[in-house]
């Protein structure tokens, strides 16, 4: 079976948001995010994350799993979705708040 | 490695030495093993000893032996594993340890007004720490609410005013 | 309640400038995030699935109206307007920034309070019974003790660096509030024959991946010996517990391997040394000391009946539905004590927003209710209360949406912040718990099924109190999806049991219908006045499993 996309992510040291890495950059929205097709490209780019980490911007970084649908990436696991979002509770709430404003 | 004793920087008079190498001329710390082994040519020796113990070994192990050590050395072989903050109590309130007990492995700058209150008084520290910081370390808080093996004086015996501390089991140090 | 003296201000003072250092050190870089986090831990900060988390400790869940109000000018000022209270009697606030930390400390500091061991491989915060100091069943009340070992417990030099965490909860009354013996170390008030108090000891208790109900180590401790064994438990524990495999390292695997006896006899051999050792006895004094600061409010002399509650509740039949559910009996007559629902049907368990947390201390103003409480089922509690005002505050919590008349009921549910906050959740707790509320809303049917603890965890860790629910969820992740499982039978109380897992788990929308058709079995089995655990502890599993599988 091939391997899924990944995107890759951590949390902002400072703050604590979610952060998704886009060419050099750290940006705050997954439809942002850069995805990795191949596992290779993923994990140098793991790798190379841990500039940011000694570099204090960013905490924990690690990969997860999308898949590519019509209306934009959708990350496999529940835990990556809430987290992209907001919590499922409070709509008002996060990343997907942004969308009520 | 520095060594800071008792507040200041000390030269370090003792080698330590792998379990199969010989004993140098002057101090020297070994095993727990090695020591077992080769008690009585260490202690036959007109020179300090001192054993150093891996996180999971009780000082009591040493039994009576140990108040002809010159110097324990607790190893922490993460900062995480606070095993040997109860052996450096146990040896000094227990067992009445009065020589030095010293800290070596990885801990942190925050740990070390922990250590020093269960009794340990030299520490083999990283090459950037400075004296100041060492005793920054030490009083960040100035008060305590437990007894330990520092004998400071509680918040409680603080609060009460208590000018004397209860009487403690022989053997026990005093300051 | 306590006050902090001179001593107390200055050591929780100079704990916020030290974590306000430890802070800088890990944003210039000296500290990693490896050797920060344990750091951050003890001081109740975590880094959470969306953002930061701060765990303020509430000890032993008591609360001032002014305290009140500097968590809702923190929820406000710092957070997104509301805290959750937890199954440990703390309060958690859900997005901080960690460079905000340091002052939210400060803040807190001016109202005594603090995050300290709220998290970490230490002495956590202490908790007691939610209704100390006013139940009518209570020996002692069992908060001057838990005050003693807090301060014991704060910054202890030995114990800091635990093989894993450790909780000590306190008791003293016949009915167990506390879940004591599913604490590491439980302290239970206890009369001997010849009327003296004293201490009954447990130890091993817990939940998580291996749930034990707790064993008795000491019978009767003596109450100038508290601490001296106390400090024996921890050393026996720090010496000998696991530190190879976390899931094994909790006190509770010691015990059990080593069993009790050998437990028993290796805390008497250190605590016949400490207690010889004369420096940690707590002389009578000080324990009358600290005991002062707990003296109930002066009772007024009341009638027992109030012609006012007793008209109220003729008059207005939602104040009876809630005075009949959410009150219960005092010690002096009068008065009552007074839940606080957290739970609204369809609500998010233990939520409470800044205004309701400002609103609140002003009803506690405006009647001269100096505390209030936190429970472990995630509930407030208004401990003193004159039985001819509850209509009033009753009217006042109904505008606040905090009049929801189901204590201890089964839309009373205990719910961890599960998948939607928590970075180590498998599973959503809070929306299953909102979703059975909107199932079982109807009163009446409620008060028919009558007392029934649901408690639902997001993962293994059961922090939801799973493994003690009459009927516990436990969520877990099967390759990415949801799924729930069903357990029946555990009670955190005094007759503790741990619940036995009925089957295969459910899915996310088949696990209301589960329950629901768990309950219809009781229903249509109980005998007499039997609760839903006694039926499920007369009859055994299978009617209900059959049932709950029967659709699936």
């Amino acid at each position: 079976m091939a391997n899924l996309p990944q995107i890759l992510t951590a949390n902002r040291l400072r703050d604590g948001d979610v952060v998704y890495w886009r060419g050099g950059t750290w940006v705050t929205a997954l439809a942002d995010a850069e995805v990795f097709p191949d596992d290779a490209a993923a994990e140098a780019m793991l790798k190379a994350a841990d500039v940011f980490v000694k570099g204090r911007e960013v905490v924990n970084p690690y990969l997860f799993d999308v898949r590519i649908a019509a209306d934009g990436v959708k990350p496999v696991k529940e835990r990556e979705i809430i987290r992209a979002a907001g919590p499922t509770v409070r709509v008002d709430l996060g990343k997907q708040s942004r969308r009520y404003v | 490695m520095p060594l800071i004793r008792d507040g200041i920087f000390v030269e370090d008079n003792f080698a330590t030495i792998a379990d199969g190498e010989p004993f140098p001329a002057n101090g020297t710390i070994v095993s727990l093993a090695r020591f077992h082994k080769d008690r009585e040519a260490l202690l036959a020796r007109n020179a300090p000893v001192g054993v150093r113990l891996k996180s999971e070994e009780s000082p009591e192990a040493l039994g009576e032996d140990v108040h002809r050590l010159s110097v324990v050395v607790l190893e922490f072989p993460k900062f995480r594993d606070g095993r040997a903050f109860s052996w450096a109590r146990i040896l000094r309130t227990r067992l009445g340890f009065t020589g030095e007990i010293r800290a070596a492995g990885h801990f942190l700058y925050d740990q070390l007004a922990f250590m020093h209150r269960v009794g340990i008084d030299a520490f083999e520290v990283p090459e950037n720490i400075t004296l100041p910081e060492f005793h920054r370390a030490l009083g960040e808080m100035t008060d305590v609410y437990q007894p330990s093996a520092d004998r400071r004086k509680t918040i409680r015996q603080l609060r009460a005013g208590f000018e004397t501390l209860p009487s403690l089991p022989s053997g026990e140090r005093a300051g | 309640m306590y006050r902090y003296d001179e001593f107390d201000a200055r050591f929780v003072t100079e704990r916020v400038a030290q974590f306000r250092y430890q802070v800088e050190r890990r944003l210039s870089g000296e500290l990693t995030e490896d050797e920060f986090k344990p750091l951050r831990l003890m001081n109740g900060l975590y880094l959470q699935l969306h953002a930061y988390m701060l765990r303020i400790a509430v000890p032993y869940g008591t609360l001032s109206a002014r305290q009140l109000r500097m968590l809702a000018h923190i929820a406000r000022k710092y957070d997104k307007g509301y805290g959750h209270f937890t199954t440990r009697q703390n309060i958690q606030f859900n997005w901080p920034k960690l460079v905000d930390v340091p002052d939210i400390l400060a803040d807190l500091a001016t109202v005594e309070m603090h995050a300290l061991q709220t998290s970490g491989n230490c002495i956590r915060n202490v908790t007691a019974d939610h209704f100390a100091g006013a139940a009518a069943d209570e020996i002692e009340d069992p908060r001057p003790i838990a005050e003693i070992i807090r301060q014991w417990s704060s910054l202890h030099p030995e114990f800091s660096y635990l093989p894993r965490k450790f909780k000590i909860a306190v008791g003293g009354a016949a009915h167990d509030r506390a879940a004591l013996k599913f604490h590491d170390v439980a302290v239970e008030i206890v009369k001997n024959e010849a009327g003296e108090t004293g201490y009954r000891v447990y130890a091993g208790g817990g939940m998580g991946r291996t749930p034990y109900v707790a064993h008795v180590v000491g019978d009767f401790v003596a109450t100038t010996d508290i601490l001296a064994f106390l400090e024996a438990v921890m050393r026996v524990y720090n010496q000998s517990g696991r530190r190879d495999n976390m899931y094994k390292s909790r006190i509770k695997i010691l015990v059990n391997a080593l069993g009790p006896e050998e437990m028993r006899r290796r805390i008497e051999r250190e605590f016949a040394e400490i207690r010889a050792g004369g420096t940690l006895e707590v002389p009578a004094e000080e324990i009358a000391r600290i005991t002062d600061y707990f003296a109930p409010p002066a009772f007024e002399a009341l009638s027992d009946v109030s012609p006012e509650f007793e008209a109220t509740r003729e008059a207005d039949v939602d104040f009876r539905a809630w005075s009949d559910v959410n009150l219960a009996a005092h010690r002096a007559p009068g008065y009552s004590i007074v839940t606080i629902s957290l739970k609204p049907i369809g609500g998010v368990p233990g939520d409470a927003s800044h205004e309701q947390l400002d609103a609140l201390a002003e009803l506690m103003d405006k009647f001269g209710i100096a505390e209030i409480r936190v429970s472990h089922e995630q509930n407030l509690v208004l401990p003193h209360v004159r039985k001819k005002d509850l209509s009033a505050i009753h009217a006042r919590l109904a505008e606040l949406g905090l009049a929801t008349p189901n204590a201890g009921l089964v839309t009373d549910i205990i719910a961890c912040p599960g998948l939607d906050y928590c970075d180590l959740a498998n599973a959503r707790a809070i929306p299953i718990a909102q979703r059975l509320s909107e199932r079982f809303a109807d009163l009446k049917r409620q008060r028919d099924i009558g007392e029934l603890k649901i408690k639902i965890s997001g993962c293994i860790n059961a922090c939801g109190h799973h493994h003690a629910g009459h009927i516990g969820i436990l969520g877990v992740d099967k390759k990415g999806v949801e799924f729930y499982q069903l357990q029946l039978g555990g009670s955190g109380a005094e007759d503790a049991s741990i619940g036995e897992i009925l089957g295969p788990g459910f899915g996310e929308h088949e696990i209301v219908d589960a329950v629901e058709r768990v309950v219809d079995v009781y229903l249509e089995r109980r005998e007499g006045s039997e609760r839903f655990l006694d039926t499920v502890r007369r009859v055994g599993l299978e009617p209900f499993k059959e049932r709950a599988y029967a659709a699936h």
